[in-house]
């Protein structure tokens, strides 16, 4: 072993307060796997919001339809590095598929990601752009009348009846989608959830709260990226699909609230062997990243700040502003939310009688630059896809994307009619 | 009695005597651990069927006995189990260590790992009074009849064998640390060069070939007793019928394999 990583260890061995088990000094699970429950809880809620639009039949945020299922899809793609990039071995990856222990929870990881990439999330992209995607084939020329030939599959049909079955079928993966994008967060819960040794993951309401903090991360996501963007392309924002997006926010975060407050009093009533050394936890090791930054300033601020906004009237400006700082402060407090569980897990010993440190590393694979790497990575993702697919319907006739070979005058191309 | 029959009768007792002996050696030989057979297979190698030395694992069940008022705290399994599995030096890593217990009269319990110099749950004080109970209590893999590693390991690295020990696969491990966290009694570790999960393994690779685990057979006052619960004659199963024996963390169902005698309500 070396030395440095000696050093280490003797330093967290300084920092344990009372009795540990020897075995537990070092924090198995690092900041990549907060990053992991982060994401994938985006690309849940990202994707419930979508499905507002298409199942409940919410016109008002049609306009964030197609950019919450591309956010979906970028931080999903993200999604399993965290979790590659921590493995002691992530050259046996591979192992999770080709021999699962069909008992384990973690197991079912990469069926319940592939299912959803593949069945839900990739699917009703597809049926979603696909007429744009022929569209701007026909209209494009060069490599990029490529790009767009092969996203949309080489498929050129899209006649009103081709196009009637688009909507049946996006619809029916949408109300397949919902299950599974509940499935796919609920099951990260579960992971934590179902593990008995540990009295601070062991909860039944694990993966409830876990969905319910993804429905909130996920609005809130969403909504910053269409300030955003209307802001980067300096187009008016539509106030009725913001504030109908805001309401979904703050019922989430009331219902998320709820649940989180329920399995803090059910703790404290119940009582069991572990309060003593959780209180302890909670006060000490995670006062700034639970009581601070999850509680006041992730949930109670930002619920405050809605509460202002939705009961007195503040003109457009005012209430963007008083939005936007309320989807930061929320995005800040369910990071915590994840830190507080996968770190404040193993801040304290199995044998209820210690309390261990954890000591970030900062270039190492498993550091603090892998995971704001993995943390920005899906933003990038997601400009690219931008870039190629329109964020909303296009019109009937099209304008090429500046980028493709430039003709002399800005060039408006008539497009064929449906079914011809 | 005249001295002919004297004569007479002290040859009779010695026949007898070695008949005697002869009867115990045998059955010494199916003792688990018996003196005579020092470090033979456990529950027997003469065992119908494995009479050719080859270990049959569906013909046992093993487990352990601690005694724990015998516990003397020479950390001797300690240091065996280190150099017999490789288990790296560094008190930071352990396939089984000690811990003390020392019990105040108020009640509060200071713990320490004896194998982990410097950390105590509390500095004992001057002041501190009388101590009314204290005793070492030797830690190990509980090797659980129903493993919650085992039921999370995502890819059947970690198994148990059909003999009930707990085994990792050095080969399948992907070193995700989840029977790690699922494990309640902070048995296992990441092995910090093959970066996979490693734990105690009841010395298998010893026991196969009839031998004791190296923390068995070092410890001069006997207080671990390895044995296989499926042969009457064995030690483990007269120490479960000697003793009054309780396993840790029972409310988690994990049914452990290491049954501890005198066990004080003050360890986890």
């Amino acid at each position: 072993m070396n030395a440095e990583r000696v050093r280490d260890l003797y330093e967290l061995l300084d920092q344990v307060t009372g009795y540990i088990y020897p075995n537990e000094i070092e924090i198995r699970w690092s900041i990549l796997i907060v990053v992991y429950p982060y994401l994938t809880g985006l690309v849940a809620g990202a994707f419930i919001l979508a499905s507002l639009v298409k199942v409940f039949k919410v016109k008002e945020v049609e306009p964030t339809y197609r950019l919450s299922l591309l956010t979906a899809l970028a931080f999903l793609l993200v999604a399993p590095l965290p979790l590659l990039f921590h493995l002691g071995r992530p050259e046996r990856s591979f192992e999770i598929f080709l021999t699962p222990n069909p008992r384990s929870a973690m197991a079912m990881f990469g069926f319940v990601y592939a299912w959803y990439l593949m069945a839900v999330l990739l699917l009703e992209i597809w049926f979603e752009f696909r007429r744009d995607l022929v569209l701007l084939a026909r209209a494009s020329r060069g490599l990029l009348k490529w790009v767009y030939r092969v996203l949309s599959l080489f498929s050129t049909d899209i006649s009103e009846a081709a196009l009637v079955f688009d909507r049946r079928a996006i619809r029916a993966i949408t109300i397949i989608g919902i299950p599974s994008a509940f499935l796919l967060h609920g099951y990260v819960g579960f992971i934590f959830g179902s593990v008995k040794a540990n009295p601070w993951w062991s909860s039944v309401l694990m993966p409830i709260v876990f969905l319910m903090s993804a429905i909130v991360s996920g609005i809130a996501l969403v909504i910053f990226l269409y300030m955003v963007l209307t802001a980067i392309r300096d187009h008016p924002i539509d106030m009725r699909c913001l504030d109908t997006m805001v309401s979904y926010l703050f019922y989430a975060i009331i219902v998320d609230f709820s649940l989180e407050a329920l399995d803090f009093i059910q703790r404290l009533y119940e009582s069991e062997e572990s309060v003593k050394i959780l209180g302890t936890l909670i006060t000490s090791k995670l006062f700034l990243s639970l009581l601070v930054l999850q509680i006041l300033l992730g949930m109670l601020v930002p619920l405050g700040i809605l509460v202002i906004a939705r009961v007195w009237t503040f003109n457009d400006d005012m209430r963007k502003l008083l939005y936007f700082a309320s989807v930061i402060l929320i995005q800040v407090g369910i990071f915590s939310t994840r830190w507080n569980v996968v770190i404040g897990g193993q801040l304290f010993s199995k044998s209820l009688r210690g309390l261990m440190a954890y000591k970030m590393e900062v270039v190492s694979i498993e550091g603090l630059l892998a995971a704001l790497v993995l943390l920005v990575l899906p933003f990038i993702i997601l400009a690219v896809m931008i870039r190629v697919l329109p964020t909303e319907p296009l019109e009937d006739r099209v304008t090429v994307p500046s980028k493709a070979p430039a003709p002399e005058s800005p060039e408006i191309l008539p497009l064929p009619t449906s079914g011809s | 009695m005249n001295k002919r029959e004297f004569l007479k009768s002290l040859l009779l007792l010695l026949h007898a005597g070695g008949f005697v002996g002869a009867l115990a050696r045998w059955a010494g030989a199916k003792e688990t651990g018996g003196k005579e057979g020092e470090g033979k297979a456990p529950g027997g190698a003469d065992a119908k069927g494995e009479a050719n030395g080859k270990h049959d694992p569906a013909r046992h069940w093993y487990g352990m006995g601690i005694e724990i008022d015998k516990c003397i705290g020479c950390s001797r399994c300690v240091d065996a189990c280190k150099v017999e599995n490789a288990v790296p030096p560094e008190p930071f890593f352990f396939n089984t260590w000690l811990e003390r217990y020392v019990i105040a009269k108020d009640g509060e319990a200071v713990v320490e790992s004896i194998n982990v110099k410097g950390k105590s749950s509390r500095e004992m004080r001057q002041d501190d009074g009388e101590v009314i109970r204290s005793f070492f209590v030797p830690k190990l893999c509980n090797q659980c009849a129903n493993p919650p590693c085992v039921q999370v390991c995502p890819v059947g690295a970690t198994f148990s064998t059909k003999d009930g020990v707990v085994l990792v696969d050095a080969n399948r491990c992907i070193g995700c640390g989840y029977c790690i966290q699922a494990c309640p009694y902070g048995a296992r570790y990441l092995r910090p060069e093959s970066r996979i999960a490693q734990k105690c393994f009841f010395c298998y690779h010893r026991v196969a070939q009839g031998l004791l685990p190296a923390c068995v057979e070092v410890c001069p006052t006997q207080a671990r007793i390895f044995g296989d619960l499926r042969s009457k004659a064995s030690r483990l199963v007269r120490f479960t019928r000697m003793n009054k024996i309780h396993v840790l963390k029972p409310s988690l169902n994990t049914e452990p394999k290491v049954y501890y005698a005198q066990l004080d309500g003050e360890v986890r």
